[in-house]
């Protein structure tokens, strides 16, 4: 009957109502998660700066240049991934937009006969490579809502172990985040090193060519660039990982907005679609009445007791539509 | 002049201090006002700043300083001031450090833990 598929559609509306709540829900938080990324991504940035222009001093002073991490490979033959996507899902095409990208980044490198080896950051990122049978090297999960300084070194400590141990690259594999509205995929060198104009210092003592000039060194200019270059490293891929946190807050405020806007939309059809059928339900009863009464009177039945009859069942219809 | 002491995650300290003392790897270093542009590599110890309002004395785990133009940068993973100690944590890491050193006298790393645990305890004693 009618009212069986009334029945049904509400309690779909019900349902749909239920999930909006909950997608609403999810899209205020992250709106607000995305605020404070942002504030991280600002209060990395002094170290990062910091780090390279002492880095470029220690250059142009005459640092020592040739530092493994600042070599040029003659040749590649095998290529390591940092691919950085999130714990969870539920942030529309986030995930597989960086995995799909470094996957592809792999199959061109394979083409050209180079190895690769992976590390990842994110639940999302290992079950999907997993799942793939690739080789991962190494596996970091649960800080893609808020990385921590201390996530980011670990993830540089495996990225430093590949580089070596047999890999002549690093490449990292993360979403920029350019904007609120703009984010995009970036499969970036991040090993060796490139640390501006590093090349152009050769070596020889050329401390007249620095911004300050004449810096006293303790203890010497090597010694110290042995020490800050993994420390370049850490922050390099610190702020990757908030931007790629930040970046993960965005798509999923964006999927969660897309969602309940949605939910919505269904709701409005499936209310019309409910009182359609109701409607169409009260308008078959009172037409069987009024068919009934037809056929009463014409045999000679009592009409004004039925007539009574019908007043009060199509009150009690319209009192139920209420 | 002017310091700056930045870590990783955030800028700690920012204003104007009459004089820094800090530990490179070869000894302590005291910064006074003008001081001749220089980069050293920060050891495991303490570092005072004599701020407008006082000093204000870190434990700073290892790092990097820059002095040019009258501003001096300290770059620093940890550092943490008196009040931000967990002194009871530092102790349970003094403990473990020694009894890693105990088992073996040549581990870098609990030397290096020890340094850092006794200049913790050291820095959230003396405030």
């Amino acid at each position: 009957m009618a009212s069986g598929q009334e029945r049904i559609l509400r309690r779909r509306i019900r349902s749909i109502d239920a999930t909006k709540k909950i997608t609403r829900a999810m899209e205020l938080i992250a709106a607000s998660r995305i605020v404070r990324a942002q504030a991280r991504v600002r209060a990395a940035r002094p170290y990062s700066d910091k780090v390279t222009a002492v880095i470029a001093n220690l250059a142009s002073a005459g640092g020592e240049a040739d530092h493994p991490l600042l070599r040029e490979p003659a040749e590649v033959t095998k290529v390591a991934y940092v691919a950085i996507a999130a714990d969870r899902g539920l942030c529309g095409g986030y995930n597989n937009n960086v995995l799909r990208a470094t996957e592809r980044a792999i199959a061109a490198d394979a083409a050209e006969g180079r190895d690769y080896e992976l590390v990842l950051s994110g639940r999302k990122a290992l079950g999907y490579f997993r799942f793939r049978n690739y080789r991962i090297a190494a596996g970091f999960e649960g800080f893609s809502d808020q990385p921590s300084y201390a996530d980011a070194q670990q993830v540089a400590a495996a990225a430093t172990e590949l580089f070596e141990n047999g890999c002549q690259r690093v490449m990292l594999a993360y979403t920029q985040f350019h904007s609120m509205g703009n984010q995009s995929v970036a499969i970036v060198p991040f090993m060796p090193l490139e640390v501006g104009e590093f090349d152009d210092a050769d070596g020889t003592e050329d401390s007249g060519g620095g911004p300050e000039g004449g810096y006293e060194f303790e203890p010497e200019p090597a010694v110290i660039l042995e020490r800050l270059l993994p420390r370049y490293a850490e922050a390099r891929l610190y702020s990757a990982l908030l931007e790629a946190s930040a970046s993960e807050h965005a798509a999923r405020q964006r999927a969660m907005k897309a969602a309940t806007d949605n939910a919505e939309e269904l709701k409005i059809n499936l209310t019309r679609i409910m009182n359609r059928a109701r409607q169409d339900a009260i308008t078959t009863e009172i037409m069987e009445i009024v068919g009934g009464a037809e056929a009463l009177a014409q045999t000679g039945g009592e009409v004004d007791l039925l007539s009574d009859t019908i007043e009060a069942r199509t009150a009690d219809l319209f009192r139920a539509r209420e | 002049m002017q310091v700056e002491l930045v870590s990783p995650e955030a800028v700690l300290f920012s204003g104007e201090c009459s004089q820094v003392v800090t530990r490179t790897v070869d000894g302590d270093i005291a910064f006074l006002d003008h001081h001749a542009a220089f980069i050293g590599a920060l050891d495991i110890g303490q570092t005072q700043l004599w701020a407008s309002d006082g000093i204000v004395t870190l434990a700073l785990n290892r790092g990097f300083v820059e002095v040019s133009n009258n501003v001096v940068t300290i770059l620093s993973d940890a550092a943490y001031a008196a009040d931000e100690i967990d002194v009871a944590a530092a102790q349970a890491d003094l403990e473990a450090a020694r009894a890693a050193l105990a088992a073996d006298d040549d581990d870098d790393d609990a030397k290096a833990a020890v340094a850092w645990a006794e200049t913790r305890i050291a820095v959230a004693g003396a405030a």
